[in-house]
């Protein structure tokens, strides 16, 4: 089954179903599939050929909804960007994918395919892309380098039927996003609702819960997936004048919900069941626990997702399933270092990188990450990357750049600088820095400038040392 | 109005663009701060707080939507009608 078919199947047995409500305005399934055949036509007429990768640089519209399955119709591969992110990460993506056309608005606000006139400078594969791949989702390396997880029809449409198996979606659901369709989070509540027949409400962002809420209340919401910087901004809000009668489920993911969270939201939201979820982009999503065993276990991310296997070996989670990506788009060696095959099976197995451990029941515990990887509001931040920016900047000596925990953010991002002899470098310059050359979510919450950088016993700046210091003054100053 | 947006610029400049607001991140007073993603949630709660200190209003959670905080020029607006409230609420 591709992707595409999840639509066009709607489109044929439910044509007249509301399939999403975006800005005000609301398509239905017949709709929505009629404009992506139309946009397919205008990919094709902009010489986008089966195999080529597409951009679709759009936020979170029926624009984007339409241009993502207008590429799979005209069986080329998609990947979504951020319209804000910074020029020289799209750039970076352009090149990478080997993009052939970017669908983006114009001046006016309407969407147009932009054909690229260098497109497959950087592909290895020399354009003949697998005919099963569907997308290209692009995720930070340990290194900072963003690389692409290639994820076929055949992962996307095995995940939306395990997810929705487990969440009990149906036709009946109505689920709102926040979530960027950059991610697999947020891809995948368009594969699920569609999957489903469900009506999905897209919302461009959370800034404003107040608003999304307003929303919630009016659209009948039954869904809801969040991240924990979303858990805290809902709890800060005055939920009694929300009622939500209609919700039955809320879902988290991108970084573990503290305890004290995912208690204060079932308090607030006794009704809805909350599942509380681990995935990574290599595989979309590993494990859920179920709802009823979240008030025992509120610590746990639970078993493997229906038709699939998750195991802790030697310490670290293996996940293994039609959910696991192909690999990382023209990097094979990075590929070899993180799918391995097993033996009996021939079935890929994906190594996550992450630390877990199991309890008597089987339940699946995150104990931590095993490289420096800072995660805030739930995007993966490679502080090496973020280093080699600030070292760019001049007055820079040395630099270090680490995680500390952060209520709304999870963790926030702190580089201690120490300025070259004379400089009179100071924190502000270093954030701008960082701002006119990293996406928002990566700049420094904190630049702490110091004289000398503390380094460990091999003589490297040491992290940690820094870390203890940072969260020390803070708990102090507070 | 003219000097309160000018004050309002140089607080989003300073606080979320580091005191750069030209080149690539100048922006108009109309600009949706959502999507031309100036702000962010952690933003919003900071102007929050700074039109609290700075201007003596009370902002109840009802009133952090998109038509009283997404523009300079919806903040401006925002304040002085804040304001006004307070006065007539005083006298």
């Amino acid at each position: 089954m591709r992707v595409n078919d999840l639509l066009e199947a709607r489109a044929v047995d439910m044509p007249r179903k509301e399939a999403l409500v975006c800005g005000g305005e609301r398509y239905t399934y017949r709709q929505i599939d009629e404009e992506a055949r139309r946009v397919a036509g205008m990919l094709h007429d902009a010489g986008v050929r089966p195999g080529d990768r597409v951009a679709v640089c759009l936020e979170n519209s029926a624009d984007a909804v339409v241009a993502i399955f207008a590429v799979l119709k005209a069986r080329a591969v998609f990947f979504v960007v951020n319209p804000h992110a910074r020029p020289a990460y799209r750039d970076h993506l352009m090149s990478d994918s080997g993009a052939a056309a970017v669908v983006e608005r114009d001046a006016s606000g309407k969407p147009v395919v932009t054909p690229r006139t260098h497109p497959r400078c950087n592909d290895a594969s020399g354009g003949s892309a697998d005919v099963d791949l569907a997308a290209l989702v692009y995720t930070s390396g340990s290194t900072g380098t963003p690389k692409g997880v290639m994820l076929t029809h055949r992962n996307l449409t095995f995940a939306a039927q395990s997810i929705t198996s487990y969440l009990y979606n149906t036709a009946m659901d109505v689920i709102l996003s926040v979530l960027p369709l950059s991610f697999t989070y947020g891809l995948g509540q368009v594969t699920t609702a569609f999957y489903a027949g469900a009506t999905l409400v897209l919302e461009p962002s959370f800034i404003y819960p107040r608003a999304v809420l307003d929303t919630m209340r009016r659209e009948r919401i039954t869904g809801f997936p969040i991240v924990p910087t979303m858990a805290t901004l809902l709890l800060q809000q005055d939920l009694r004048m929300h009622r939500l009668p209609h919700l039955r489920y809320i879902t988290n993911a991108a970084a573990a919900l503290p305890v004290a969270k995912t208690r204060k939201l079932r308090a607030a939201f006794p009704r809805a069941e909350l599942f509380l979820m681990y995935g990574q982009t290599e595989c979309q999503r590993a494990s859920y626990l179920p709802p009823e065993l979240v008030d025992q276990h509120p610590d746990s991310v639970g078993i493997p997702i229906p038709g699939t296997s998750a195991d802790v070996v030697d310490g670290e989670l293996l996940v293994r399933g039609p959910h696991v990506m192909s690999g990382y788009w023209n990097d094979e060696a990075l590929t070899s270092k993180v799918l391995g095959r097993d033996l009996l099976t021939g079935d890929a197995v994906l190594h996550t990188g992450d630390l877990f451990r199991t309890d008597a029941n089987g339940l699946l515990y995150f104990v931590e990450r095993r490289d420096d990887m800072i995660k805030v509001r739930g995007e993966k931040v490679a502080p090496r990357y973020i280093e080699e920016v600030i070292a760019r900047l001049r007055g820079v000596s040395e630099v270090s750049v680490y995680g500390v925990p952060d209520d709304l953010c999870g963790e926030a991002v702190v580089a201690s600088v120490r300025p070259a002899d004379g400089s009179a470098l100071t924190a502000d310059e270093v954030r701008r820095h960082c701002l006119a050359h990293l996406e928002p979510f990566m700049v420094p919450k904190v630049v702490d400038i110091r004289s000398t950088l503390p380094t460990s016993a091999n003589g490297k700046v040491s992290r940690r040392a820094l870390r203890l210091l940072t969260m020390r003054r803070g708990a102090s100053a507070a | 109005m003219e000097a309160l947006i000018q004050e309002l610029r140089t607080f989003i400049v300073d606080n979320f663009l580091f005191g750069d607001g030209s080149g690539r991140f100048a922006f108009a007073n109309d600009d949706s701060f959502q999507q031309r993603g100036i702000v962010d949630s952690t933003g919003i709660l900071e102007l929050v707080c700074h039109l609290q200190e700075r201007y003596g209003i009370s902002i109840d959670d009802a009133e952090i939507v998109p038509d009283n905080l997404d523009s300079v020029t919806k903040v401006a607006r925002f304040v002085e009608r804040k304001t006004a409230e307070r006065v007539a609420r005083a006298s």
